[in-house]
């Protein structure tokens, strides 16, 4: 509850500052220092520390593992606005209201990853969908950047319209919008349907395929420093969504959807590997590739054990602060083409070497959380018993993703070139470094993250 | 009335909104049938919330009404893309002078 007010209390707080505060460093530092309180509020209310005590009817229940989640979430934003907020000053003049859009995507966050209310997921979804509409487009003058906006403001408004569709037939069967589980028996034919349409529509939103084809354009169409968060923070949150929803709410038809998951899981890693590996634009293979780590992600939505949201956990945090991490090194050039990296190693050393680590991460090299993250999803599944394939396919389809992410590493290291020049400053290095050695050392002690799950 | 009408009457106004979604190439009409969508979701969930009521209303005064609730969040929630929708569309226009969706097609490779 502390960070879900707050991070609503900070976006109407950034809004007023871009008419009160004429200086963007100014901006920059109070969208930053309200980061780190909703990040320590949210600490404090893990350890049991609520400030606001508000009877919500049942309909929002903060647990420990939506707690732990928006913590990660907040850390990852932090790291975000380290790395990339310096360059949301490219994109147009409101630089106050851009930080005002991400905190209120935040709270949709907050919301859709503590619902116990199918209402809060509707409204959950859309407090992060409306605001990432507008970031899409938030560089007007771009041909690019208004036709990603358009496309992506009417998939996703069409696939709103599917989950109400299909909220509004489980309502009909049940009676209720709380998530408590489905314990008609036998199973009417709205349950199904309306299991179907929701599942349906939250596989568009974490882009999964065959739903995923509005992600590559959107993602390239977008400003760089909007795609970065559109990628990780908010596909993460989605995924946390569409979790608990087929935990609370469908957990038991496990038997009827996890056929259709599994499928759907498969076609995801096939689908994102192998276009991945045919395009010429770093920015569009990462589009990619965030298909490709989506099809891992649905592994977890596949097993639903105690390993499953462990897994999750684990690599909404690898997966965040590594493409993060990419992303900031993306922003800094100017030819986004794997061209671009050409003898980048040459004339930026340490820019070169975290980039590698966080390449080597999302594609799941032991000694880094990708690997470990992985690892987890792979045992959730292989722990279900069934469908053994789905293992085996994963497997393989992790060896393709590091065809493509090695080209990156290629590139930078044994391909000659002219070199852009770039400028980062050092406290950007430090952090990056910083970030580097986070993404190690969980990929040591997993435990430092599993350990709030529990305890 | 039996609650088969309604349904029948909302599921065929979503499905018109579904298939006007996926053949029409003007923005703006496509935003209409999305618009119809969510009005069909509304019919369904009043009707939904009446039969509830009529089921359980006897013993639970307030049986069903958090179905009419959900109805005044979709509006408002519908009242907030439409603002935002219609301010993207408007930004499209004054750039290509065009609504057409067809124009979508140049961020593909």
């Amino acid at each position: 509850m502390n960070a879900l007010l707050l991070t609503a209390v900070f976006g109407v707080i950034m809004m007023l500052s871009s008419f009160l505060l004429t200086s963007k460093t100014a901006i920059r530092g109070l969208a930053v220092s309200g980061m780190v309180i909703v990040l320590a509020a949210n600490v404090l209310e893990m350890m049991g520390i609520v400030f606001f005590k508000i009877d919500t009817k049942d309909m929002i229940a903060f647990d420990r593992f939506s707690l732990l989640f928006n913590s990660i979430v907040f850390i990852s934003t932090l790291v975000y606005f380290l790395l990339s907020a310096r360059d949301m000053e490219k994109v147009g003049i409101n630089y106050g209201e851009y930080f005002a859009l991400i905190f209120f995507v935040l709270c949709g966050v907050t919301l859709s990853s503590s619902f116990h209310s199918l209402l809060i997921l509707f409204l959950g979804i859309e407090i992060i969908s409306i605001p990432l509409y507008i970031l899409t487009g938030s560089d007007k003058r771009n041909l690019k950047s208004n036709e990603a906006s358009l496309k992506y403001f009417l998939l996703g408004a069409f696939s709103t319209g599917l989950m109400l569709m299909g909220i509004a037939l489980i309502y009909g069967a049940t009676g209720t919008f709380s998530t408590n589980g489905i314990t008609t028996s036998p199973t009417s034919a709205l349950v199904i349907a309306g299991m179907l349409l929701l599942m349906f529509s939250m596989a568009f939103k974490v882009s999964a395929a065959p739903f995923h084809f509005w992600t590559p354009d959107v993602y390239d169409g977008a400003p760089t420093v909007f795609t970065s968060f559109m990628a990780t923070i908010v596909k993460v949150a989605a995924f946390i969504a569409f979790m608990r929803l087929f935990n609370d709410e469908f957990g038991s038809l496990q038997s009827r959807w996890q056929l259709l998951i599994a499928l759907i899981t498969a076609i995801t890693l096939f689908i994102g590997n192998i276009t991945a590996v045919f395009q010429q634009s770093v920015k569009r293979m990462l589009a990619y590739s965030s298909i490709s780590q989506a099809g891992f992600m649905m592994m977890a939505i596949f097993a639903m054990n105690a390993d499953a949201r462990e897994g999750l956990l684990l690599y909404s945090a690898a997966y965040c602060l590594a493409t993060i991490g990419i992303f900031a090194v993306l922003m800094k050039l100017k030819d986004y083409s794997f061209d671009g990296f050409n003898a980048f190693a040459k004339q930026q050393p340490l820019l070169a070497a975290t980039t590698t680590i966080f390449l080597l991460s999302l594609a799941g090299i032991p000694l880094t959380a990708g690997f470990l993250s992985k690892f987890w999803m792979i045992k959730a599944v292989a722990g279900t018993g069934k469908y053994l394939w789905l293992v085996i396919f994963a497997v393989l389809m992790a060896v393709v993703s590091v065809y493509y992410y090695f080209r990156v590493i290629q590139a930078m290291y044994f391909k000659e070139g002219d070199g852009q020049t770039i400028e980062a400053s050092l406290p950007f290095k430090w952090t990056l470094v910083l970030l580097a050695g986070i993404i190690v050392l969980l990929g040591v002690f997993p435990n430092w993250i599993i350990y709030w799950l529990y305890f | 009335m039996p609650i088969n009408y309604y349904i029948f009457l909302s599921i065929a106004l979503f499905v018109i909104g579904i298939v006007g979604v996926l053949t029409r190439r003007n923005a703006i009409i496509i935003f209409m049938c999305i618009e119809l969508m969510l009005n069909a979701v509304n019919l369904m969930l009043v009707a939904f919330s009446k039969m509830h009521h009529l089921a359980k209303g006897a013993t639970d005064a307030t049986a069903g009404i958090d179905g009419q609730l959900f109805v005044f969040f979709i509006m408002v929630v519908a009242a907030a893309e439409v603002s935002v929708g219609l301010a993207i569309i408007v930004m499209m226009y004054r750039n290509i002078h065009s609504v057409d969706v067809n124009f979508l097609n140049r961020l593909k490779h």
